[in-house]
């Protein structure tokens, strides 16, 4: 019964979405606030429908109600808890409806808290919103609908796959949705300047924060998956340039890109057009991700069955939303009034130098990333993986953060770069010092990690050089100094944070990659092998037994120097619902450092086991940079400028031009 | 320094162009080698001139075929049901490769004709099959839509 209620609940959002997408926009043509006053109204109703469908379903997982195709497909009445409720959306059907639910949570949010947005803007920008719904909502019901009923129920489900069974994936998509779907506020703003023909300084200020709240949890959610397939996927890899996260990269990119041009179009109201192109852009992206490995037209390690039923559906969203929004861009953008140009050394100059690497990098992995594709068509067959990526992305990326440091230094209108320089003459001689002595250290380093490590160095500290040289401390002393660096507003701070933490990242992806020990080798127990700095044991191994599982676990115990350092207790575990096997890694966190074991399969005499160890320094830096990045974005979406509705400062004045 | 609206302007595609110059020549350089071909095991057996390239294989694990040697190393074929390959992998194999089944291989052929592996991937759910597995079996004509162990009907055609 909760079930038809939530399956009802879901048809009736289709209605509104439909309403919500036709009645505002009439609205506003026919300039009856009546009709433009249904979009938040609507918004409303839409999440509160969309809401009850999906906690029907969560319903009928946490019941294990096997008479829904769904949760046969994908849950075990023995799961755990967490794992019933992340089974919702640990499939395609689930997750689409997560999808709709953030969706229609972000219009909500725009309904209620866009209390300051002029009513035909909110009209439109809820309407596009709709459009978007809609589509989602049809695609739900028409192809992928997760409630579904069997005539026989089985007594059984087939259980949810058990690399899913995690709690990084219990978080991990909604994070990324979070990400994805954020954007298409940017792109419901842009669709709707382009019709009403109008965009001014206000608009950047209106999307700024809905683009930063995106950004921070795609760089949550990606983290969080790089993390996720570090330890489950038992490959001690940390990125692996596969379809589905390049498709996560893409928006990230390019919405980072968006979020500086934001930057240029708030202050300066220069890069209006391009601000709207790139907020299209971030929301295709995000759309292209979301399908594309869906669909199942690329081979990845993240694809699932697929219904090729629903491809025809999927291209026809991605064509209708890329599509019309660009074309509508092509066809409206001249009436969009241009900006003004300004020097090219200087602090827009700076950020349009962002803009063009951040998205040529995202063009080169479209590329790579949509290549096999386009060779499959000819008949040909080819793959591209980490060495394309890797020789190309590499360097583009090398030189955005190149310039990281830089662009905070440059004064807006006209920048003076030579001065800019000087002031980060200090940073550049500390990494050039970091780099010489780590040299000295490990001995024979490769060139290309020691720059890494130069560059990681250099954008690390170079993003609080901004800070230092506003708070003044070289003129007015420390004291004097320390308050005008309170005083700075937030957003100076989250600048400088977020920039860190792209070096904090780069920091742990040099030392990881330049200076790992690993060994593979077969073990018994009693054998000690040696890693690095580490001589490994192997004591022995137990059976155990979990909820819905059954597992061999193998205690290493890890000395440096003969002393004890710790226990790592790597094992493989069966699950018997789906007869599937699965790795659990072993890890231990020493200091920012890790420690990683797997277990292979059985050796070659009976009783010894295949073992991969790796050491792994500085490892946690790559996530731990990401968390630092996002506390950057909180910190900067916290800046009162920002807050919808804030007027400017009055004592603006007495703050240094920024 | 008075720049003229054009001088801007000019600068601002020149660096425009140079960065998308410096990006195709990048992706054109990583084009030329740095791109994996995809083979089925009867091309690599039918035209053995892929020696130092990189290379894909999908097939099944010919049965009886894995051998396990020391520090880690496996050898096994990868077939097609028509011609089968030789590998040597040097790792852990995945928890779902499995005789009989679904993997894909990526490395270099050496000039014996055995391929040295450095990444093997078999199938991670068990009704998914790799794509290049499915068309390296219908190329051979054995696909048989939902066979056991294969995928389920709609997966068969993706």
């Amino acid at each position: 019964m909760i079930v038809e209620f939530g399956h009802f609940a879901l048809i009736l959002a289709l209605a509104v979405a439909v309403g919500q997408s036709i009645l505002p926009i009439a609205g506003f043509f026919r300039r009856d606030p009546a009709l433009m006053a249904v979009a938040p109204r609507a918004s409303m109703m839409q999440l509160l429908l969309v809401a009850l469908a999906f906690a029907a379903l969560t319903y009928a997982y946490l019941v294990s109600d096997f008479s829904l195709l769904n949760v046969v497909e994908n849950s075990h009445s023995e799961k755990p808890l967490i794992f019933k409720i992340s089974g919702v959306w640990g499939n395609h059907e689930g997750s689409m409806l997560l999808w709709a639910l953030i969706l229609a949570l972000f219009g909500a949010a725009v309904a209620a808290f866009g209390g300051n947005l002029p009513q035909t803007l909110k009209a439109n920008v809820l309407a596009v919103q709709g459009w978007i719904s809609t589509a989602f909502l049809a695609f739900i019901l028409t192809t992928s609908n997760p409630f579904l009923r069997l005539a026989e129920p089985p007594m059984e489900g087939r259980d949810l796959n058990p690399v899913l069974q995690d709690v990084g994936l219990a978080i991990h998509p909604p994070l990324l949705y979070l990400g994805y779907v954020g954007f298409s506020i940017a792109f419901a703003f842009a669709i709707a300047a382009l019709i009403e023909g109008r965009i001014d300084a206000a608009w950047a200020r209106w999307v700024r924060p809905w683009v930063l709240g995106a950004w921070i949890f795609l760089t949550a959610g990606i983290a969080m998956g790089s993390y996720w397939a570090y330890y489950e996927l038992g490959w001690g890899g940390f990125w692996f340039w596969d379809p589905v996260e390049n498709a996560s990269l893409m928006p990230w990119l390019v919405g980072t890109a968006l979020l500086h041009s934001a930057v240029v179009m708030e202050k300066r109201e220069a890069l209006k057009v391009w601000t709207v192109l790139l907020a299209i852009l971030a929301f295709s992206l995000s759309l292209l991700g979301t399908f594309l490995v869906r669909s199942g037209v690329l081979t990845s390690v993240h694809a699932f069955a697929t219904d090729p039923a629903r491809g025809v559906f999927i291209l026809a969203i991605l064509c209708l939303f890329i599509g019309g929004g660009l074309g509508l861009f092509a066809f409206r953008a001249g009436t969009l009034r241009q900006g003004g140009l300004f020097a090219p050394v200087s602090r827009e100059g700076a950020l349009v130098l962002n803009n063009v690497f951040l998205t040529v990098a995202a063009g080169v992995v479209l590329f790579g990333t949509l290549v096999p594709l386009i060779v499959s068509a000819f008949g040909g067959a080819i793959s591209v993986g980490a060495p394309y990526f890797n020789t190309v992305f590499g360097p583009l990326f090398g030189a955005t953060l190149l310039v990281v440091p830089l662009g905070p230094l440059l004064a807006w209108k006209r920048g003076d770069l030579l001065g800019a320089l000087e002031r980060l003459w200090a940073v550049f001689a500390l990494a050039a010092l970091v780099a010489v002595l780590v040299a000295w250290m490990k001995g024979e380093t490769h060139i290309t990690a020691l720059f890494g490590l130069g560059v990681a160095v250099w954008v690390l500290v170079g993003a609080f050089a901004e800070l230092v040289t506003r708070a003044r401390f070289r003129e007015v002393g420390l004291s004097v100094g320390l308050r005008r660096l309170a005083g700075l507003p937030r957003s100076a701070f989250g600048t400088a944070l977020a920039h860190a933490g792209l070096g904090v990242t780069l920091l742990g992806i040099v030392a990881t990659s330049a200076f790992q020990s690993e060994a593979i080798l077969e073990m018994k127990p009693g054998d000690t092998a040696t890693v690095g700095a580490y001589s490994v044991t192997f004591d022995g191994i137990r059976n155990s037994s979990g909820p819905n599982y059954s597992e061999s676990v193998a205690t290493m115990t890890v000395r440096e120097g003969g002393v004890v350092r710790f226990v790592v207790e790597p094992s493989r575990r069966f699950y018997a619902a789906r007869q599937m096997p699965t790795t659990e890694a072993g890890i231990r966190t020493h200091g920012l450092s890790q420690f990683y074991v797997t277990l292979g399969g059985e050796g070659r005499d009976s009783g010894s086991v295949v073992v991969r160890m790796w050491d792994k320094p500085l490892v946690t830096l790559i996530w731990l940079g990401a968390l630092v990045m996002m506390a950057g974005g909180t910190l900067s979406l916290a800046d009162r400028r920002l807050r919808v509705g804030a007027p400017k400062p009055a004592r603006r004045a007495t703050v240094p031009a920024e | 320094m008075a720049m003229t609206r054009r001088t801007r302007r000019l600068i601002l595609i020149g660096t425009v162009g140079a960065v998308l110059a410096v990006a195709v020549g990048l992706v054109l350089f990583a084009l030329s080698g740095e791109i994996t071909l995809y083979k089925t095991p009867t091309e690599i057996i039918e035209q053995p001139r892929a020696e130092g390239r990189r290379l894909r294989i999908g097939g099944l694990v010919e049965v009886g075929s894995v051998v396990r040697k020391d520090g880690g190393q496996v050898e096994f074929k990868v077939t097609d049901t028509a011609n089968a390959v030789p590998v040597t992998y040097r790792g852990l194999l995945p928890d779902l490769f499995q005789e009989g089944q679904g993997v894909v291989a990526e490395g270099k052929l050496d000039e014996s004709g055995l391929f040295q592996a450095d990444t093997v991937l078999a199938k991670h759910d068990e009704r998914y099959m790799p794509k290049e597995v499915v068309d390296a079996l219908k190329a051979q004509g054995v696909w048989e839509e939902g066979q056991p162990g294969g995928p389920t009907p709609p997966a068969a055609k993706n």
